[in-house]
């Protein structure tokens, strides 16, 4: 965890936060589902910086699945806003 | 080398990260917040990947290969994504902030139809509620 690549984490803790923010606060669902998505995208770049950081690549097999985990969320969380249930 | 231009890619991808975060707390209504946060999101967050397989290079292949294959899993599925999600929020009823100028969705062909189905679903299943009434 040294040099650059570790000091960079902590803007990227900070942008978390900032998402956390729009999570708790937001005024609608979207909203929430919104900040949601972008933190599931923030946490890969976390991951892949960690993996750098440490010279791991599972730390990378983590980043990837996560990144299919919250499309697959984004895409259930739109549908769930439509209106319609999943079946149809 | 690697190194110099792998840690200048990271981190523009992390003031992208932090700008774009930014536009999701600041900015006034969802449509406004998801184009922000997702445009630039994306971008930090492939700029960071990118960033990662540069600076390990053929020493840690493992872990360039892996972060180039999110990288472009991130860039096919990030917009699609963003797409629903606005689609799903203005379906919901999510109004536009005031400062707007203009709404072509809402005279468009698509939304009209999907208000039609949404209400006679709405009535068929209240007619369906009291027959289940009726027989209880």
């Amino acid at each position: 965890m040294t040099g650059l690549s570790g000091i960079l984490l902590f803007p990227l803790v900070f942008c978390a936060f900032m998402c956390l923010y729009r999570i708790g606060r937001g005024p609608s669902a979207p909203d929430r589902a919104v900040a949601i998505d972008i933190l599931g995208t923030l946490i890969v770049a976390f991951t892949a910086l960690i993996g750098l950081a440490t010279g791991r690549d599972w730390y990378l097999t983590i980043a990837l699945a996560w990144a299919l985990v919250s499309f697959i969320a984004a895409i259930a969380l739109a549908k769930y806003l439509e209106g319609w249930m999943f079946d149809e | 080398m690697n190194e110099t231009i792998g840690t200048i890619l990271i981190t523009v991808g992390v003031v992208f990260d932090v700008l774009g975060c930014l536009g999701l707390v600041r900015l006034p209504d969802v449509y406004n917040r998801l184009q922000a946060a997702t445009k630039c999101v994306t971008l930090g967050t492939c700029l960071i990947l990118l960033g990662v397989a540069v600076n390990a290079g053929w020493g840690n292949a493992p872990l360039a290969i892996k972060s180039l294959l999110c990288a472009a899993f991130i860039l096919l599925t990030s917009p699609v994504g963003a797409h629903a999600l606005a689609r799903g929020a203005y379906r919901s009823g999510v109004p536009l902030c005031d400062a707007s100028v203009v709404d072509e969705y809402a005279d468009s062909q698509t939304i009209k139809d999907y208000h039609q189905a949404k209400a006679a679903a709405r009535t068929a299943e209240q007619e369906q509620g009291h027959a289940k009434a009726k027989t209880a």
